[in-house]
């Protein structure tokens, strides 16, 4: 059959562009101006060069925010793999329960993250918080307004409560695709447990975690709303995660030369995480032959 | 558009990507392409090596101007040497 070639279907793409185009190219094209200039506002505008960036990229401020922002991925990561993994493990794997177990683990995604923030923040209250209460009873000094450990168990105890369920979720849907005859082949090997989960169950789930460890990465690297609304980034610059120094850069102090500076460096690091994880993503696919 | 708050450099530096985008769509339209294999193991085409290339670019302009500081203008001929490494390796 001779197909006629028309791209004439290219035109049905135009409203993406325009939209895409209005609300992220654009913004982002006056971004990179802002970047090279200074401004006091009133839209007046001198020229700055390469000022910003030399003076981001020699400040302690922006490495110490993005050494505390890898820190926190780093430790959510290590935390919320693990125990999604061990969750999905142990999770009824059909029936009533399962549906069950499904639909609690799901509840927390769907919470959004200022919610998530004033219920952790009201929850570690000293005074009158159902964690910080008993904390102080039992003896143990909490108070995440003033200590810095306090305030990092908080919002990494946070996030880990917000998310583990993402990986749990992807882990088990992993573990459900699994075929039955290769635990019974496991069984006929009389393969331990350890075995089983080493050569059948995580090679099989390499994919999905693959999936988790990428957005958990990307999620938390782009963290604002949870620990802004516990911790407000202190005590100190304790908490302080690269988008929240942002915003108080460019919104706090109407730095946006600076701030568009920073922005750009971040959204580099962003688009070559996100690079990476497309790559892998697809490298997999294809590998599997999907 | 004055409140984009736009500069002769930041113009150009828009221009020539843009001008780059489009001489790589008329590339492949006029000379398609299979994608191939290079030192990163991954499937690539001239648009996939045209973005590691620029984003590469992005990153050598930094690392240039925190640890040399002086001359950006040796960073650009660094990107250039690392632009034709990726059209012929990756």
């Amino acid at each position: 059959m001779n197909k006629t070639i028309n791209q004439k279907a290219w035109f049905l793409v135009l409203p993406v562009l325009v939209l895409v185009a209005f609300s992220a190219v654009i913004p982002l094209m006056t971004v990179v101006n802002y970047s090279v200039q200074d401004t006091f506002g009133g839209n007046q505008f001198f020229w700055a060069g390469l000022e910003w960036f030399d003076e981001l990229l020699h400040s302690e401020r922006m490495w110490d925010a993005l050494g505390r922002q890898l820190a926190f991925s780093a430790i959510i990561l290590a935390i919320e793999v693990p125990l999604g993994i061990f969750v999905a493990l142990n999770m009824p794997k059909k029936g009533f329960w399962a549906s069950l177990c499904l639909v609690l683990m799901s509840l927390p995604l769907l919470i959004p993250w200022n919610v998530v923030g004033t219920i952790w923040q009201i929850f570690g209250r000293v005074d009158i918080g159902l964690l910080g209460h008993t904390l102080d009873k039992l003896g143990i000094s909490y108070n995440y307004t003033q200590d810095f450990l306090a305030a990092w168990a908080t919002v990494i105890v946070m996030d880990v409560w917000h998310w583990t369920s993402l990986v749990a979720l992807l882990a088990y849907a992993g573990l459900q695709s699994i075929p039955d005859a290769y635990y019974q082949a496991a069984k006929i090997d009389q393969a331990s447990r350890w075995k089983v989960f080493r050569y059948i169950e995580l090679p099989k789930m390499q994919g999905v975690l693959m999936i988790a460890i990428l957005l958990r990465f990307m999620d938390s690297f782009m963290i604002y709303t949870e620990p802004f609304v516990v911790t407000g980034g202190g005590p100190g610059n304790a908490t302080t995660f690269l988008s929240i120094d942002l915003v108080k850069m460019a919104l706090g102090q109407f730095d946006l030369g600076p701030a568009a500076a920073f922005s750009l460096m971040y959204f580099l690091v962003i688009l070559l995480i996100s690079w990476v994880f497309y790559t892998v993503m697809t490298n997999l696919d294809k590998r599997d032959g999907l | 558009m004055d409140w984009m708050a736009w500069t002769l450099p930041t113009a150009i530096f828009f221009g020539v990507i843009a001008l780059l985008l489009l001489t790589f769509t008329v590339l492949a339209i006029r000379f398609p392409e299979t994608p191939r294999t290079g030192i990163l193991r991954i499937e690539t085409t001239r648009g996939d090596r045209l973005f590691i290339t620029l984003l590469g670019s992005a990153f050598i302009n930094l690392a240039w101007l925190g640890l040399v500081g002086a001359d950006q203008w040796y960073a650009l001929i660094l990107c250039l040497i690392y632009a034709v490494a990726v059209f012929r390796w990756v």
